[in-house]
């Protein structure tokens, strides 16, 4: 339970908010338990539903409507590459061709050896140093093909 | 430019720290508000400045805080930090490099409506950025800038950053608000307009992170000072986000009317290849694109409208001639299909049936059938929605088809479709949007979303 495992850290979302809108939890409260258990398990569902006051199928709404939230296990790295327009203008749709090859998977798709999640980003805001991919939120700037293959071996270190 | 008044991390190193940004006036003008002035004052010195929202729409900053009515309580200050647009990353330098300024100029619009609390709504990639972000915060409080009876007055603010979780739709201002209060990010029938009926019902200002950042300089310097850039209907200057294929990708600040779209590629350098620059989409996917012609036209509100485009939030994607628009236009509508909220079928049918008919073109088989279809899907979709996303994903189209209608005519008459790096990239999507669906068996372990 989130409440007894990261007692500090849940109340210190509730004290953001007014009292009578803990509804705005929800968020925070989801992103606290995809970092404790590794995705949006059900279980944490049901008690952030009961932490916010509102249906289970409510929290499930919003952890389905934004793309951040996992649902399913994931790799232990999440490598998301930006394939957005200004990227690929500078590259990006190759170094997706590489990664994919690299990691023997297609995008979408997480390694044998559970390490690594690669997906494509919708933009991510860092345009002006593309190719670019966040790797479990953490931005890497300017890749090149030598660069992503050190950040891989790192990963799997 | 030199003396930056928002990008200052160019000129000041470790600006983004407390000491460093107390040194340069910072506070200054926070101090000088709560302790020597009126909230009504410091709507009115924004007012006179003629500062204009910064995220796109071009608002009057100073109008939209007089709106909020005085006798409703409590009232909210959100920060519109939902940077997502493909070619925007000003938010991004600004929250990372002088995160200072922009929670002044936070306070500061927060004292003058009459607010206790403020919601900094960062996008959910910036969890990095936001580090730094918090970080100042967390200074700011301990420095006895934010909290209870700040200098001594009977006057408290807080200022809690909220992340997003990776939607487009919420940097739409009422979904933005549906974010906030923890629900699906869609967004709301307009009026009431969120001055009165804003975050939990109340009345709310939101603006963008780049708006408030001018705020302290013309709340110390006053109006005056801050018309000295700019022009009379767009003063002060603003971030230009540059990139694509250009030598230099950055965010260059500059006066606004004072330099042409000519002017600032030579200052990103030019073409990054050497080819000749085709076009560029001024504010992202979401504008009108603007042939190479056209760069004469300067970079001011009403200079852009004459030409038949938007300044908006300034993120100049350039594109060479090896850009063909067929193909840029198709990314821009795979981003809007994708960032589709849902709630509206003009916008999440059109976007889709859209998307199907460029891989058709893309992929050799388009027809002259093909480009109608886009015209009437262009036409159901326009004026027809909640909010602005669904136009946004029009004007991809419609614009390209204005400006570039070779592009598609050689399509259909060369059957020009069906390059190499083409198909593999419709592969890509359609492979991700089937393993969502779960029509297909994977390798690997399929990943949701």
């Amino acid at each position: 339970m989130l409440k007894e495992k990261r007692a500090a850290e849940v109340a210190a979302i509730l004290s953001k908010y007014p009292h009578e809108r803990v509804r705005s939890a929800v968020m925070p409260l989801l992103y606290l338990a995809q970092e404790e258990y590794g995705f949006c398990t059900p279980d944490s569902m049901r008690e952030i539903a009961q932490i916010c006051s509102i249906d289970p199928t409510e929290v499930q709404s919003v952890a389905g409507f934004y793309t951040m939230y996992f649902e399913k296990p994931v790799g232990r790295h999440v490598v998301e590459i930006c394939d957005d327009l200004p990227c690929v203008l500078r590259g990006a749709d190759k170094l997706v061709d590489y990664a994919e090859t690299k990691l023997g998977i297609r995008a979408g798709e997480t390694t044998s050896d559970g390490a690594i999640t690669l997906k494509v980003a919708m933009c991510l805001a860092a345009c002006d140093r593309a190719p670019m991919c966040q790797v479990d939120l953490k931005y890497h700037y300017d890749l090149t093909r030598e660069k992503f293959d050190d950040m891989v071996q790192e990963l799997r270190k | 430019m030199t003396n930056h008044i928002l990008l200052r991390d160019l000129d000041i190193p470790d600006i983004k720290n407390l000491a460093v940004y107390s040194d340069h006036e910072g506070y200054a003008a926070w101090k000088k508000a709560v302790t020597t002035m009126k909230g009504e004052e410091v709507i009115g010195v924004v007012k006179d400045s003629g500062l204009r929202g910064r995220g796109g729409a071009g608002f009057p900053a100073g109008l939209k805080w007089s709106f909020i009515p005085k006798d409703i309580f409590p009232k909210y200050v959100t920060v519109n930090c939902d940077e997502s647009e493909p070619g925007t990353f000003k938010d991004h330098q600004l929250i990372r490099e002088n995160p200072h300024q922009v929670i002044e100029g936070t306070a500061l619009c927060a004292f003058a409506i009459g607010s206790k609390v403020a919601y900094i709504y960062c996008r959910g990639e910036f969890k990095e950025p936001v580090v730094q972000l918090q970080k100042a915060i967390d200074d700011a409080y301990a420095a006895g800038l934010l909290g209870k009876n700040l200098f001594g007055t009977n006057y408290s603010l807080d200022i809690y950053v909220h992340l997003g979780a990776g939607a487009y739709i919420c940097g739409e201002e009422s979904a933005l608000l549906e974010s906030l209060e923890g629900k699906i990010g869609q967004p709301r029938l307009k009026p009431p307009f969120p001055a009165v009926v804003g975050l939990y019902g109340k009345p709310t200002v939101i603006n963008n992170v780049e708006t408030l950042a001018n705020v302290p300089g013309i709340v110390l310097n006053g109006a005056a000072w801050y018309r000295q850039n700019g022009t009379e209907k767009s003063p002060g200057t603003k971030i230009f986000s540059v990139c694509g294929h250009v030598k230099n990708a950055a965010n260059y600040e500059l006066p606004l009317g004072k330099f042409s779209i000519q002017d600032l590629l030579d200052m990103a350098g030019g073409s990054m290849s050497g080819l000749p620059i085709k076009a560029v989409l001024p504010a992202g996917s979401s504008s009108p694109i603007i042939p190479a012609a056209n760069f004469g036209a300067k970079l001011d509100y009403e200079s852009m409208a004459a030409i038949g485009s938007v300044l908006g939030s300034c993120s100049w994607i350039f594109m060479d001639e090896s850009v063909d628009m067929v193909w840029a236009a198709r990314k821009m509508i795979r981003f809007f299909k994708h960032e589709s909220c849902g709630k509206c079928t003009p916008c999440r049918e059109g976007t889709h049936w859209a998307l199907s008919v460029y891989d058709k073109l893309l992929s050799g088989s388009g027809t002259i059938e093909d480009v109608k279809t886009i015209e009437t899907v262009n036409k159901s979709i326009t004026g027809k929605c909640f909010c602005p996303l669904g136009e946004f994903a029009t004007s991809s189209m419609t614009f390209t088809l204005k400006h570039f209608r070779k592009d598609y005519d050689d399509f259909i008459s060369m059957k020009k479709g069906g390059r190499a790096d083409w198909m593999r990239e419709l592969q890509r999507d359609h492979h991700i949007h089937e393993m969502h669906s779960g029509a297909i068996p994977v390798h690997g372990i399929p990943v949701h979303h």
